[in-house]
């Protein structure tokens, strides 16, 4: 079986989102990117199936930029075995929305064959969390979200989801799309030998128009704003004065 | 301008608060059909019913709709959807599943956690875990909205809306429930609760979170906990709040040991009052606390729960 995982490249984890003045979004020029901490769970996921013999096959794709380039090496360096990289924009702030993704991903699925997708369940940039259930839609296929247990048994995979109550466990006929939630794995990290030999492993560079597909926007970002400040509060000196403070404000 | 509104309905009853919130969302847009499904779902659509806002409901039963998967559900709202301009949905867990697939399905981008209403098009909506609001305008004919429970009040009750059966769409049978595994709690729910008690990474152990839920029994408070406690196994993940986790937006807030992660700030600071309990007095987590004391919890924790 193969699978197939996208991933994203994203500002960093680290970095501190800075709203640009104008309005018009958040800066991204000259900010350290990296993979989306939950692409790269699906790629750990999705190279542990194969260490265990149940995959023969890791493809990874990006959707993006043409540094998303940079992402993929380092999906190769963890263990992918080839990657796809499909340059949807030219510009860092151009964010190719989940529906677009999707059909660029079905139509790669389709040629692909992959008997699982493994995705992130949202990304840190748009916080969108659909792009794994759109695909699943548009291929027809089963869809397991949220997960934090995969097992993969014969032509089904048993899935645990995070949910609001706690956990749910589902069975879902295989092809699938999976999308991993936080407490799945540990991504590891590439060691200097695997990212050499990651530069060799082979990177298929496509379009968008090569899938067929449309990838303007359907939602018109008009504006992005800094979230309202919380006005400042005070320090108290003991619990005395925290529980008096308390009552006066009527909160206990 | 019609709304379809999916109630959420765990085990055949209705979620009242996420529900009423979600309707207060709508409510803005059009006219409010509740969509109430699952093995059961008829009690669910007579509570509904009496939520302020909603124009009528709809009562779909069937085994296959159960237990909320994913494709069942997608396809009932989906053979509903012609009606519609707007299909949304209190952005729970269960409605991130269903909504992406429905939207999809009807070849539209999906407007997820949406935060306000601006108008029939336009949204407000957190991103980059909530550093930022984006304000967004679709250009679909129709919209598929979650909202974000935590920034609006329940819609009260005192409605009488009309309630009608309908049939389930055919079931794709590609998944089935196996188990659900539901934190058994005394206490409130944590996204609905007026009070929420969270501990960190600060706390140190497991055995001593039992101060933090000493602390929130006093109160009669949920609790809660940093993805920071949850990784290093503190605390149970369905307590985790922050962006990754729940969004809470509580009357009173308490974050015992908490530094304040950004990620941990996106999830609770809507609450309405705020209390950070730290020894860091340079901890992040001071900066949106209205009331903030610098102390070891292991001292301060027992003494407020005395005192309190």
């Amino acid at each position: 079986m193969k699978v197939l995982v996208p991933v994203k490249r994203v500002i960093d984890y680290n970095v501190k989102v800075r709203v640009k003045a104008d309005g018009s979004g958040v800066d991204l020029a000259n900010v350290k990117m990296s993979m989306n901490p939950f692409d790269e769970i699906s790629v750990e996921q999705a190279i542990r199936l194969k260490e265990a013999g149940q995959v023969d096959e890791v493809v990874v794709v990006s959707i993006g930029v043409k540094q998303s380039q940079e992402t993929l090496r380092t999906a190769l360096a963890m263990g992918a075995d080839r990657a796809i990289l499909v340059v949807a924009a030219d510009d860092v702030h151009n964010d190719i929305e989940p529906l677009a993704v999707a059909k660029i991903l079905k139509a790669i699925v389709d040629e692909e064959q992959p008997g699982l997708v493994l995705c992130g369940k949202q990304a840190i940039d748009n916080d969108m969390n659909a792009t794994g259930q759109m695909l699943a839609a548009l291929m027809g296929w089963s869809q397991a979200t949220f997960a934090s247990d995969l097992e993969i048994v014969g032509d089904k995979a048993k899935v645990t989801r995070e949910v609001d109550g706690g956990l749910q466990t589902i069975e879902v006929s295989l092809p699938t799309v999976v999308t991993v939630d936080l407490r799945l794995n540990e991504p590891r990290y590439a060691s200097l030998p695997n990212i050499m030999k990651a530069k060799k492993k082979p990177l298929d560079e496509k379009t968008p128009a090569d899938y067929g597909v449309d990838v303007a926007n359907r939602l018109e970002i008009v504006k992005t704003a800094e979230p309202e400040a919380r006005k400042a509060g005070i320090m108290v000196e003991s619990v005395d004065e925290l529980v008096s403070k308390l009552k006066e404000a009527g909160a206990v | 301008m019609a709304v379809l509104l999916l109630a959420e309905v765990t085990d055949g009853e209705l979620a009242f608060d996420a529900t009423a919130k979600a309707v207060t969302a709508a409510k803005q847009l059009g006219d409010v059909t509740a969509l109430c499904c699952g093995a059961s779902a008829a009690a669910a659509g007579e509570a509904c019913a009496k939520i302020d806002g909603v124009a009528k409901v709809l009562v779909a039963e069937d085994p296959a709709l159960g237990h909320r998967l994913a494709e069942p559900t997608a396809a009932l709202i989906v053979s509903l959807a012609g009606d519609y301009e707007h299909i949304v949905a209190p952005a729970t867990t269960d409605a991130k599943n269903v909504l992406p697939r429905v939207a999809a399905l009807l070849d539209v981008m999906v407007i997820s956690d949406a935060s306000g209403v601006v108008d029939g098009d336009t949204f407000e909506r957190p991103v980059y875990a909530g550093n930022a609001i984006q304000t967004v305008r679709s250009k679909d004919a129709k919209k598929v909205v979650s909202f974000r429970t935590s920034t609006f009040d329940a819609a009260g009750t005192g409605g009488s809306a009309a309630v009608e059966t309908i049939s389930a769409a055919e079931n794709p049978a590609l998944s089935e429930w196996i188990e659900d595994k539901v934190a058994e709690s005394d206490r409130p729910e944590l996204t609905s609760a007026g009070v929420v008690v969270s501990g960190g990474r600060g706390v140190g152990s497991e055995e001593d979170f039992a101060l933090i839920e000493k602390l929130a029994d006093k109160l009669g408070a949920a609790v809660g906990a940093s993805r920071a406690a949850v990784d290093s196994g503190y605390a149970p993940n369905d307590w985790q709040v922050g962006q990754t986790g729940k969004v809470v937006a509580p009357g009173l807030y308490v974050a015992v040991g908490i530094s304040g992660a950004i990620q941990h700030l996106a999830g609770m600071k809507d609450s309405k009052i705020i209390v950070a309990i730290n020894k860091d007095e340079e901890a992040p987590i001071f900066q949106v606390a209205d009331f903030g004391l610098v102390a070891d919890l292991f001292t301060a924790v027992p003494e407020l729960v005395e005192k309190l």
